[in-house]
């Protein structure tokens, strides 16, 4: 066994710096999953609407408290990040945009257009609210 | 030349199943119907007031009501085919792998089905 010790390791998760098209890439399964969460509460809010309007307040007391409110600013977030990473896949998918300056530069494009974005939608819902 | 097959393979009998792109190009489908859906949703949503006589009313308008509905089917579909690779992907054990592919399936037909339903009695004001 203790000749096993000095082999050398291929760089791993912990030690390997991953790219920044690399965090993208998992940050797009991450959101992905935060999405479907979305989701299931997009649906529990619907339900209580069609149910009336005294359940409908009950879950509107939610989303409208601060942890509410931080919920569905990460969710918007979420949402633009794997909408913008979306369509630079839609481009990969087309065969364009392979080149890795491309990559890097649509890479921070996608997120530069999501904070844009979650910002825009948020001004608009605080000034409507 | 013959047979390119390994011996297992032509022992397995296992061909082609002929829909080798069918996932990916339902994802990509659904990935692009949802982003005017995913847009007007999001601002739309920030657009107006939420209370519940707002919130009832902007739903039960016909364009709302089939973007709604559009939109569930969408982003079930599209979760239903994500959340499949992702567990493709990390979960190797045989049987949690099966059970938690069926389990996400079945949860995302339920929670859309449930969802149009509940747009559809607002729409119908039953």
């Amino acid at each position: 066994m203790k000749s096993q010790d000095n082999r050398p390791l291929s760089p791993h998760l912990q030690i390997y710096r991953l790219p920044f098209a690399a965090i993208l890439s998992i940050t797009h399964r991450a959101t992905g999953v935060i999405l479907s969460l979305a989701a299931l509460s997009m649906i529990w809010v619907l339900t209580a609407a069609a149910s009336g309007a005294e359940s409908y307040l009950a879950i509107h007391v939610h989303f409208a408290s601060w942890y509410g409110q931080i919920f569905l600013i990460g969710v918007t977030l979420s949402l633009y990040i794997h909408l913008c990473n979306g369509i630079r896949h839609l481009f990969w998918d087309a065969g364009l945009g392979f080149e890795l300056e491309t990559a890097a530069i649509s890479a921070k494009a996608a997120i530069a257009a999501a904070v844009v974005l979650t910002s825009a939608t948020w001004l608009i819902a605080l000034n409507v609210g | 030349m013959s047979d390119l097959r390994t011996p297992l393979s032509r022992v397995k009998g296992l061909g082609s199943a002929k829909e080798g792109t069918t996932h990916f190009w339902r994802q990509r489908l659904t990935a692009l119907i949802l982003i005017p859906l995913a847009l007007c949703f999001g601002f739309g949503l920030a657009a107006m007031p939420v209370d519940y006589t707002t919130l009832i009313a902007t739903i039960q308008h016909p364009a709302v009501t089939v973007g709604l509905i559009i939109l569930i089917i969408a982003v079930f579909y599209h979760a239903q085919l994500g959340l499949q690779v992702i567990i493709e992907d990390y979960v190797s054990t045989k049987s949690t792998r099966m059970v938690s592919l069926i389990l996400i399936t079945f949860l995302c037909l339920l929670l859309g089905v449930i969802g149009v339903v509940a747009i559809l009695k607002i729409a119908l004001g039953a």
